[in-house]
């Protein structure tokens, strides 16, 4: 494929979409075959329903460089399922991710200085044994990335992690469904 | 409403569809429908194969427009369709398959003929549906109906498991679809089409790039009318062939790996470029970084992927190709100024080009060239015949020697490239037009790989003509070997041929036999009198290549030629 090889490597962006799609069997499968059969990992992926029921939300964080997201946004646009899909990346929007990770607390010392972090990071402590605690850590990627790096001394002994899912901000000029701003993605944008 | 079988609802929701007849083979998981089939109007035409099926559909698809429907069984019936929807759906030609299934408490316990169909064919479809209930089965078939024949057409998948077809619901046909986000873009955007007129008018040396888009849009006459009103040449891709008039003045004849010189030549010098119905495959740009330097391109294609994808464009239309035109042709009016002179200059200068290097082979010698052949069929047939190929040497040689005057006339596997497409394609062409004389022109790699579809032309008595250009090799991939692998022919030897004579006769049918230059329009001659169907074994020369050739790479107008004898 030319598109794959022709683009400068400094180039590559991770962008974040926001993929509406039809809450029936098969969509995630659908969007997850059409990246991977381009050559294209996922670096984070969550789904779940919208307030609307039949309406799911997927989450999807991918790198590449211009020509290949846009290429695979129109790829997706185009299939039969999905409803709409939003670039978040270079617009103003918020991110969540939850992490649980298990640190190694043994001593008094170490038990106080991670339930001061704990404090700090806004984390909760969700099991507690007399050698290790488990903190549940919610936040944006750079929030969870600097948390992660001070447990680091401690010890991780085991961490598991949901995909983070992003939600367009709250504007004033915003329409009053709240739809996303970020660069909505049709055939007619595709035209100018 | 009446209670009805899933088996029968099927079969009223294909009659409201206008279904006439349905390309498959029966097996445990479909046998009600087919009794179903058995009890009514339709036609059923019974393949030898699977993958037989879907390209008789297509064949019946790409000759008619209307949507092709083939009906299978579970596991193996449905994995034989895959070859076919890939390509049909490369092309964009409107197939549907409808595939058996185990029964629904079977599905994923590894049943005797199941397969998980719907995950298989995922990637090669437009859309595919497995149907879980028997209430869903007509709103389904609509859907299904409607997303293979609109916007880009394509090929779905429907999967029905046994105890959905043998369940029963009330029938009631929707009349309206319910598609969220499904919405075809068919009309222009009004900016970019004055763009877009302003620049043909402009240009000195604009050319038309033509694809598939202007046959499947049934945009013919508006794409002869744009040419003759800016006095604009026209080339098209292998899928655009018979799009615009093949003795017209204004074609150049097919563009890219395998174009006439002249086209090719054109799409270097041209200063614009309108590509209508056309996508850029690779086949056509050659070495992308040096396709068409100076030219701007406008882009028309309903597909906003098509847009972008291959090269930046600079006037991007989001349209069906025929609307595009009818908008564009609006906005040029009755009589729009032009340079006039200045497109005298370059139609002269394409000429030049065509006297420099006009098509060309040997003509003397020994043995039979499979170029004649073409052209002897082409005198032949008047140029009215429906040619179909298979894929290879003869398929170019049948796109560069037989001038298409009409859309649909010429039917050929090309995104996907099919060896063993032609035969059954042929049969699904003349089933859907039972008046017009049908041509699979063949080669003996191809013709093999589907050759058991003679017995379901002798069952459906099929008056279908087959000329296979035998040169006892895989030609294409040879010519490759030859050419730039230093002649190491490995693997591409098909020899000793069959006896295709004998082998069409054990099937029923007539087979002719010509080894010598002097038999080939005694031969064509006898075929196409010959009231039934035909096989035709021309023994031609084996050194004979396609040429002009553009080198993998290589930019287009760096063709290699015939060598001058």
């Amino acid at each position: 494929m030319e598109f794959s090889t022709d683009q400068p490597p400094e180039k590559l962006k991770r962008h974040t979409l926001a993929i509406l799609v039809d809450n029936s069997p098969g969509v995630l499968a659908r969007v997850t075959t059409l990246i991977s059969g381009r050559g294209f990992n996922i670096d984070s992926l969550s789904v779940a329903e919208t307030m609307d029921p039949e309406v799911s939300v997927i989450t999807l964080i991918i790198t590449g460089n211009p020509r290949i997201i846009s290429q695979i946004i129109k790829q997706l646009r185009k299939l039969i399922n999905v409803i709409r899909v939003t670039d978040l990346s270079g617009t103003d929007y918020v991110e969540r991710q939850l992490i649980m990770v298990r640190v190694k607390a043994e001593s008094d010392g170490a038990r106080a200085e991670i339930t001061r972090l704990c404090d700090i990071f806004r984390a909760k402590i969700i099991d507690v044994s007399l050698k290790s605690y488990t903190l549940e850590i919610t936040g944006g990627m750079d929030k969870i990335k600097a948390a992660l790096n001070l447990l680091k001394s401690f010890g991780v002994e085991e961490q598991v992690s949901t995909g983070l899912t992003a939600m367009a901000r709250s504007h004033p000029a915003a329409p009053p469904d709240g739809a996303a701003r970020g660069r909505r993605l049709d055939p007619k944008n595709a035209d100018g | 409403m009446t209670k009805m079988n899933g088996a029968r609802i099927l079969i009223e929701c294909w009659k409201k569809e206008g279904v006439e007849v349905v390309f498959g083979y029966p097996g445990a998981a479909t046998v009600e429908i087919h009794h179903a089939l058995a009890e009514s109007s339709l036609r059923f035409v019974l393949t030898r194969h699977e993958q037989a099926a879907v390209h008789a559909a297509e064949g019946y698809a790409r000759s008619t427009g209307r949507p092709g429907v083939v009906l299978v069984t579970s596991g193996p019936g449905a994995t034989n369709t895959i070859t076919g929807l890939a390509g049909a759906n490369m092309d964009s030609v409107p197939v549907l398959v409808f595939t058996g299934q185990v029964a629904r408490m079977l599905i994923g316990n590894d049943a005797f003929q199941e397969v998980d169909i719907v995950g298989v064919s995922r990637p090669v479809t437009k859309h595919n549906y497995l149907v879980l209930s028997t209430h869903d089965l007509a709103s389904t078939v609509k859907e299904a109906f409607y997303v293979a024949t609109s916007g880009r057409p394509g090929a779905v998948l429907v999967d029905l498991p046994k105890d959905v077809i043998g369940g029963t619901a009330e029938f009631q046909y929707p009349k309206k679809i319910s598609l969220k986000a499904y919405r075809p873009h068919l009309t222009p955007h009004p900016r970019q089409v004055s763009r877009a007129a302003a620049l043909l008018a402009q240009a000195e040396r604009p050319l038309i790039y033509a694809g598939g888009g202007i046959v499947s849009s049934g945009a013919s006459e508006e794409l002869v009318r744009l040419s003759e009103l800016l006095n604009i040449p026209v080339t098209t891709t292998l899928m655009g062939l018979g799009g615009f008039p093949g003795t017209h003045p204004l074609f150049l004849g097919m563009l890219g790996m395998h174009g006439l010189y002249r086209a090719n030549m054109a799409v270097q010098r041209a200063d614009l470029i309108l590509a209508a119905g056309a996508r850029f495959d690779d086949r056509v740009t050659g070495a992308l970084g040096r396709f068409a330097p100076e030219a701007a391109i406008v882009h028309i294609d309903v597909d906003t992927t098509s847009i972008h994808k291959i090269l930046d464009v600079d006037v991007p239309l989001v349209a069906d190709a025929r609307q595009a035109l009818l908008a564009i042709l609006m906005a040029l009016g009755e009589a729009p100024d032009y340079p006039k002179k200045a497109r005298e200059k370059w139609l002269s200068q394409i000429e030049a080009w065509n006297r420099e290097e006009p098509l060309r082979y040997k003509k003397d010698g020994p043995l039979i060239q499979p170029q004649a052949v073409v052209e002897e069929i082409y005198r032949a047939t008047r140029g009215k015949a429906v040619i179909v190929t298979e894929v290879g040497q003869h398929q170019m040689w049948a796109a560069q020697h037989y001038l298409y005057e009409r859309p649909r006339q010429f039917i050929s596997s090309g995104g996907l490239g099919v060896m063993g497409f032609g035969l059954p394609a042929c049969l699904g062409v003349q089933v859907a037009r039972p008046e017009a004389l049908v041509i699979d022109i063949a080669g003996d790699g191809s013709i093999l790989m589907n050759i058991q579809e003679l017995a379901t032309v002798a069952q459906e008595g099929l008056p279908v003509k087959v000329a296979i250009l035998n040169n006892q090799a895989l030609g294409m991939v040879r010519q490759w070997q030859e050419l730039f692998y230093g002649g190491r022919y490995a693997q591409t030897i098909l020899s000793p041929s069959p006896d295709f004579v004998k082998l069409a006769e054990a099937f029923g049918i007539r087979g002719f036999l010509a080894e010598k230059p002097a038999e080939v329009e005694e031969t064509v001659r006898l075929a196409l009198a010959h009231e039934g169907p035909a096989v035709m074994d021309f023994r031609v020369d084996p050194a004979a290549l396609v040429y002009p050739m553009v080198p993998a790479g290589k930019a287009i107008d760096e063709m290699m030629l015939s060598p001058r004898s």
